[in-house]
C-alpha cells in the first residue's frame, strides 16, 4: 500500500542525493584545483560550500519534522535517523573540500617541493569511498558498504606515506617548510574524507539491515 | 522461568480458530505488549490468560499456559483465586455502581482478605498508589459513577490492585481516554511494574513502544513475532511486523 508518507520519503531521499552530489563534486574541484594549481576553481569550491549548508539545514529540519509528525518506526525510522547522520557527514567532507581548496589556493604559483604522485592516489581513493558509499546508500546495497568500509586502511596508508616523505623533505631542507605544510594537510583532509565515507557505508549498513556495525571490527 | 507461557495454544469459538499454536513467555514484573490489527486474535488471547473466555460459550482450548508454572486449564483449577491473582482492566472503566470507597472494598470483603477495621487502611493505600487518593478523599462515599473518566480508569485499577494480584491484563486501557488521562494511565503502568507483570492489549503502536519492555505481533491468530520492544520497533525481524507497524500494511 502506497503511502503518502512513502512521497515524503521520496523527497528526503532526494534532497540527500542532491547533497551528496554537491560534496562529491566539490572534492572533485578541490583536487583539480590543487593539482592545476587553479585559483579560479579554489574559489568556486570555496563559495560551493553555503549551498552544503543550506541543505544541510533543510535536510534536517524535513528530518525531524517527520520524526515529530509521523513517528516512523522500523526501516522508516531507520531511514530518517539514517539521513540526519549522512547529512553531518556530507557537510563535513564539504568542508574539508573547502580546507582543500584553501591549500591549493595557498601554493598557487608556487613551485611544488615534490611532484605529487600519492596524493592524486590517496584523492582518487577518497572520491571512490565517497562515491561507492553514496551508491550503497542508492542501491541499498550492504555489500558495496562494506566494501567502502574495508578500503579506510589503505586511505591511512596512503596518508602515512605522503607524510613521512614531506617530513623528510622538511628535515632536510628547513626552507621548503612552508610548501610542504599545505601537502601535509591535504593529505590529512583526504583521509579524514575517507573516515566520512566509511562512516556513511557503516549507516547504509544500519540503515539496511538495521545492524550497527559502527565501531565494531567485523 | 517466564511468570506465563502458553505452549502450543490453539483456541477456538466453535468452528473458528483464533489463536494458532502460540508459544509465548512473558517475563516477570515487566510490561509486555501485545499488538496486530482488529480481529488479530490479541484479546482473546489475554483473556486465556485468567479464562475470561470460560464466560462464552461453544470454546475450546488446546495447549497449555502455565502461571507460576502451574497450568491454570487443569481440572482442579480453582478460577476465583486465578481471577484475584490475574486482575483484569478493561478499555471501558466499569466501576461497580457503588462508592468509590466500596469499589475498592468489594474484592476484598468477598475474598475475606482483611479485617473490618483494617479495610479503611487499603483502601486509601490503594486510592493512593494509582494516585487518585488526593483528588477524591473528601467524597470517598459518594457514587463511582461520577468520577472523570480517566478517574474511573485509575479507580478500576486500584480495585484491581486491592486484592493484591501478581499479574495486571490490560484489554486497550486508554482507548476511551484523552491524551492527557492516557499519559497519566501509562505513567501509573511504569510505577506498577515495579511489583507487578503487566501485559496490555492496544491498538496503539505509539502506546506499546512507549510503555513496554516487550512487544508480540499477532496477525490472524498467529503470534508472527516476539521480541525487546526497541527491537520490534527499529528493526523487526518479519516483513509482516514491518508492514503493519510502518502502516503498509494492507
Amino acid at each position: 500500500m502506497e503511502r503518502h508518507f512513502d512521497e515524503e520519503l521520496k523527497d528526503l531521499n532526494l534532497l540527500i542525493l542532491k547533497m551528496a552530489s554537491v560534496a562529491e563534486e566539490a572534492i572533485f574541484k578541490s583536487v583539480e584545483a590543487l593539482r592545476r594549481q587553479d585559483k579560479k576553481l579554489a574559489e568556486e569550491v570555496i563559495g560551493s560550500d553555503k549551498i552544503i549548508d543550506d541543505l544541510e539545514l533543510e535536510i534536517d529540519e524535513r528530518c525531524i519534522d517527520l520524526l515529530a509528525t509521523k513517528q516512523p518506526m522500523a526501516k522508516d525510522l531507520r531511514f530518517i535517523t539514517t539521513g540526519i547522520r549522512i547529512t553531518t557527514d556530507l557537510e563535513r567532507i564539504a568542508d574539508l573540500a573547502v580546507d582543500i581548496a584553501e591549500r591549493a589556493e595557498e601554493l598557487v604559483d608556487q613551485p611544488l617541493v615534490k611532484p605529487l604522485i600519492d596524493i592524486p592516489k590517496l584523492a582518487v581513493l577518497a572520491q571512490e569511498m565517497v562515491k561507492g558509499a553514496l551508491d550503497s546508500f542508492v542501491k541499498r546495497d550492504i555489500d558495496l558498504a562494506r566494501n567502502v568500509r574495508n578500503r579506510d586502511d589503505e586511505a591511512d596508508h596512503l596518508r602515512d606515506l605522503v607524510q613521512k616523505e614531506l617530513i623528510e623533505i622538511v628535515s632536510q631542507d628547513g626552507s621548503k617548510a612552508p610548501r610542504s605544510i599545505p601537502l601535509l594537510l591535504v593529505a590529512r583532509h583526504l583521509e579524514r574524507i575517507c573516515d566520512h565515507a566509511t562512516n556513511i557505508a557503516e549507516d547504509v549498513v544500519y540503515m539496511v539491515e538495521g545492524m550497527v556495525i559502527k565501531h565494531r571490527p567485523f | 522461568m517466564g511468570k506465563i507461557i502458553a505452549k502450543n495454544l490453539d483456541f477456538y469459538y466453535k468452528d473458528f480458530q483464533a489463536l494458532k499454536n502460540i508459544n509465548l513467555e512473558i517475563s516477570e514484573k515487566k510490561i509486555t505488549a501485545i499488538i496486530g490489527p482488529s480481529g488479530c486474535g490479541k484479546s482473546t488471547l489475554l483473556r486465556c490468560f485468567n479464562r475470561m473466555n470460560d464466560l462464552i460459550e461453544g470454546i475450546r482450548l488446546e495447549g497449555e499456559i502455565l502461571i507460576d508454572g502451574v497450568n491454570i486449564y487443569r481440572d482442579d483449577s480453582d478460577l476465583l483465586f486465578l481471577r484475584k491473582k490475574v486482575g483484569m482492566v478493561f478499555q471501558r472503566p466499569n466501576p461497580f455502581a457503588l462508592s468509590i470507597y466500596e469499589n475498592i472494598a468489594f474484592g476484598l470483603k468477598i475474598h475475606n482478605m482483611a479485617k473490618r477495621k483494617e479495610i479503611p487502611k487499603i483502601v486509601e493505600d490503594c486510592l493512593n498508589s494509582v494516585h487518585l487518593l488526593d483528588e477524591v478523599r473528601d467524597r470517598l462515599n459518594t457514587s463511582a459513577l461520577k468520577l472523570s473518566l480517566e478517574q474511573k480508569q485509575r479507580l478500576c485499577i486500584a480495585r484491581t490492585l486491592a486484592v493484591k494480584p501478581e499479574v495486571i491484563l490490560m484489554d486497550e486501557p486508554c482507548s476511551a481516554l484523552d491524551p492527557l488521562a492516557t499519559l497519566k494511565i501509562e505513567e501509573l503502568m511504569q510505577e506498577l511494574r515495579k511489583d507487578y507483570t503487566i501485559v496490555i492489549v492496544t491498538h496503539n503502536m505509539q502506546q506499546a513502544a512507549r510503555v513496554s519492555d516487550e512487544t508480540g505481533f499477532m496477525l490472524l491468530g498467529e503470534l508472527v513475532e516476539f521480541g525487546k520492544t526497541q527491537d520490534i520497533f527499529t528493526r523487526p525481524g518479519d516483513k509482516r511486523t514491518e508492514d503493519y507497524i510502518t502502516g503498509r500494511f494492507g
